[in-house]
């Protein structure tokens, strides 16, 4: 932020296209490393962890529906229903197959990806609100399949206990444990999307979003770049679906209702469409914003009520700030939190002489 | 300066060391944690027995505490969002608590490994899995009211006594809300219908569940139900009240299970005049006739204050003094266990263990929990719409026990 990036002259297109030209960016991510790998679990609280690791999880889901809906312009409200088809894929696999996480991960993601690809198909003949209702569809089916389908869902309870992840065989079961191992993930899927972004599929995906005639026209095959868009969305949600599995112990589909994919919709929209730092913000924020606003009143609230009384104040007062703040936020920036952290980056580029 | 800093240190330094004692003369603070959706699709429950536990609390409290301990709530509202309810866990542990209250089912599974690794005892009354209160597969885990088996067993108990002692060959209907929850009871019911050879037939109600007109006139019309009994949630109850009475059902016919019992849910219906003779099973006493509510009121009344609104619902309202005295209860044998305030979750989870016989004045049933029985005993009563009230059909009652334990031991 506080850098100059004059003096740095590209020679070669590899050293343009790289994804941090300048050696302070390259710094800035290695000092960031370092923080949430080094720094943070040795001094944060279990607690504290375990509010990261909700945002890791988040971070996942919401980077595979930017690519869909931000990168690719096909909307979807079905997101929460491919991260349950992940979740039930890697449950079954786990207590069924005994196998480990680096297996059922990408076999949640894979069969996540196959059902998303069905219901991408009607994305070639319809658009926009049209096609919300159809991924709509998806969420109810996917959702009932499950519910009266005993062999995936596990019984009546419809719920299956996950066995914890092991790695080198230590079973990793508290949340400072489960830190390293969602934090890698959510590394290993933001990598993969930075670089999908700027590869040709990438590129493509951003043609048809802006113009799907002139994608067409210039050779994009649309049918298959937006099938690939959806599998590519799906995976995301299905090894998002794995990760909450694995998080929360237990594989139940009351966990991605309708009311879920509109938090990940919501995070991409606040976050900011087609970015790929949209995600992370949004992600943040519909993750952390109820929990800070709870801590705050916490904190200050008992000066004014007793405890008892808070409790209920809280409560209200919570969602009420937390739908205030979202309208303020998307008032002040439509484009999102990644527009916003970008406005000041560029004031602070010509500061003190900006113009 | 070099004098200000000196006075300012010494000062710093005197008060410290004051509080450092004062602390430890005190006696020690007890952290309980409270899952609870007061804004959620539950919330019309969450406002009165939220409320519910924090006035047993406070009227303990007012009373110097557990032997001489304070307790502290530690309540947060998880939306009925399993993400929320692991978070919430989590500042429960971080806080220290020795029990805590969980809410929803989804959430109580999430969280029950949690509990057997970290060593705190929770509770689930009236929800989470029934096979749940097998104590020796989940030793932290007290659903400490009647499971959805349970009630099962009591509703076909309560069926047989109105239909006249046998219900060989009679037609009962289960309707029921077509989601895990809704479906649990099924297996129970399955058997109790082979063992007593009467013919069960379901009904199921897709979500959201609250259209069912085709279902109760099918029960009504063609089945010819001989004894209806339900298992819906949220609006369902109340629209099931209506849709019974208006194809002429004869609502003394019609039990339904915990979440149906609500006073919201007669009021939704249109009114207690015209929900008479309806029936619904609870796991904590119905009505305001009680001591404790006496004494909470007199509590209030001593402050200046009016009885808090949520006692208005005297169901949910009991059912959260239902969590509060027993979770106090299990602390209480475990200071008394201990000899002192500084308990542990394990020490809380051989508190619950050591109550016996414990009916806090007959709004509760005599709750007893053994090693194998985490639910209390299973009891449920039966309260019926008469007049303007709620009023008990008969004594609290459990149904085919011996079936029921019989199935916690096989899952």
């Amino acid at each position: 932020m506080f850098h100059r990036e004059s003096g740095y002259f590209n020679t070669t297109y590899k050293a343009d296209m790289a994804l941090y030209p300048l050696p302070i960016a390259k710094f800035a991510i290695a000092a960031i490393l370092v923080l949430f790998f080094v720094v943070a679990p040795y001094f944060l609280d279990e607690y504290y962890l375990s509010i990261i690791n909700l945002v890791a999880i988040a971070i996942v889901g919401a980077l595979g529906l930017n690519i869909l809906v931000g990168y690719t312009g096909q909307i979807s409200i079905g997101h929460a229903a491919f991260m349950s088809v992940g979740a039930y894929t890697a449950a079954n696999l786990a207590t069924k197959l005994d196998l480990p996480f680096w297996l059922t991960l990408p076999a949640g993601g894979a069969m996540a990806a196959f059902i998303g690809i069905l219901v991408g198909i009607p994305s070639l003949r319809i658009k926009g609100l049209y096609l919300a209702i159809a991924t709509l569809a998806a969420q109810f089916i996917i959702e009932w399949v499950i519910n009266h389908t005993p062999t995936i869902s596990g019984g009546v309870a419809a719920s299956i206990e996950m066995p914890p992840p092991e790695f080198l065989g230590k079973e990793l079961v508290n949340q400072a444990e489960l830190y390293y191992f969602l934090m890698v993930i959510m590394v290993i899927a933001l990598v993969g999307a930075m670089n999908l972004i700027r590869s040709r599929i990438g590129r493509s995906f951003i043609a048809i979003r802006d113009q799907e005639i002139a994608a067409e026209i210039i050779g994009i095959n649309v049918f298959k770049t937006k099938l690939i868009a959806f599998a590519v969305s799906s995976f995301y949600a299905g090894v998002c679906g794995v990760m909450y599995t694995y998080y929360l112990g237990i594989a139940n589909y009351e966990n991605f209702q309708l009311i879920t994919s509109i938090d990940y919709l919501a995070m991409v929209i606040i976050g900011g469409l087609g970015s790929i730092l949209g995600s992370i913000l949004g992600a943040i924020f519909i993750t952390m914003l109820p929990i800070v606003i709870r801590l705050l009143m916490e904190t200050f609230g008992s000066i004014f009520v007793d405890d008892a009384a808070l409790a209920q104040v809280i409560a209200q007062f919570r969602l009420i700030i937390f739908g205030g703040l979202i309208i303020v936020f998307l008032v002040v920036e439509p484009d999102g939190l990644a527009k916003l952290w970008q406005n000041i980056r560029n004031y602070f580029r010509f500061w003190p002489f900006s113009y | 300066m070099k004098h200000l800093q000196t006075g300012l240190l010494m000062a710093g330094m005197v008060a410290g060391a004051a509080t450092m004692a004062m602390t430890s003369a005190q006696a020690k603070e007890i952290v309980v944690g409270m899952a609870c959706d007061r804004t959620g699709p539950t919330q019309t429950v969450g406002v009165m027995l939220c409320p519910a536990y924090h006035d047993y609390v406070k009227l303990i409290n007012s009373k110097g505490g557990i032997m001489g301990n304070k307790i502290r709530v530690v309540e947060i509202d998880t939306q009925y969002k399993v993400p929320a309810s692991v978070e919430a866990y989590q500042r429960f542990k971080k806080e220290g608590a020795v029990v805590v209250a969980l809410w929803g089912t989804p959430m109580t599974q999430a969280i029950t490994s949690n509990l057997n690794a970290d060593h705190i005892p929770g509770t689930s009354p009236g929800f989470g899995t029934a096979a749940a209160a097998n104590g020796e597969k989940y030793p932290y885990l007290f659903p400490m009211a009647a499971s959805y088996w349970s009630q099962a067993g009591a509703a076909v108990t309560f069926a047989k006594q109105e239909l006249g002692g046998n219900i060989k060959g009679k037609k009962i209907a289960f309707i029921f809300y077509d989601n895990p929850a809704g479906r649990e009871p099924i297996p129970v019911l399955e058997k109790l219908a082979a063992l007593e050879g009467f013919e069960l037939k379901k009904f199921a109600i897709p979500p959201p569940g609250v259209e069912m007109k085709v279902q109760v006139q099918d029960i009504t019309r063609r089945y010819r139900a001989d004894f209806v009994i339900s298992h819906l949630f949220g609006k369902g109850p109340s629209v099931h009240i209506k849709e019974f009475k208006r194809m002429g059902y004869p609502l003394k016919k019609l039990l339904s299970f915990v979440w149906g019992a609500g006073e919201a849910d007669i009021n939704g219906a249109g009114g207690w005049a015209k929900a008479q003779g309806y029936n619904a099973l609870n796991f904590a006493g119905v009505g305001s006739d009680y001591a404790i509510l006496d004494e909470i009121k007199a509590m209030y009344k001593a402050e200046g204050k009016d009885a808090p609104e949520a006692m208005a619902s005297t169901v949910y309202y009991n059912r959260g003094i239902l969590a509060g005295a027993v979770h106090l209860k299990a602390i209480e044998m475990a200071v008394k266990a201990k000899g002192s305030g500084d308990i542990t979750g394990e020490d809380v989870q051989k508190g619950f263990l050591a109550i016996k016989d414990f009916k806090l004045g007959g709004i509760l049933p005599p709750l007893n929990f053994t090693d194998l029985d985490h639910e209390g005993g299973g009891w449920a009563r039966v309260f019926r719409v008469e007049g303007d009230n709620f009023v008990p059909a008969g004594d609290w009652l459990r149904g085919y026990r011996d079936v029921v334990i019989e199935m916690l031991k096989a899952e």
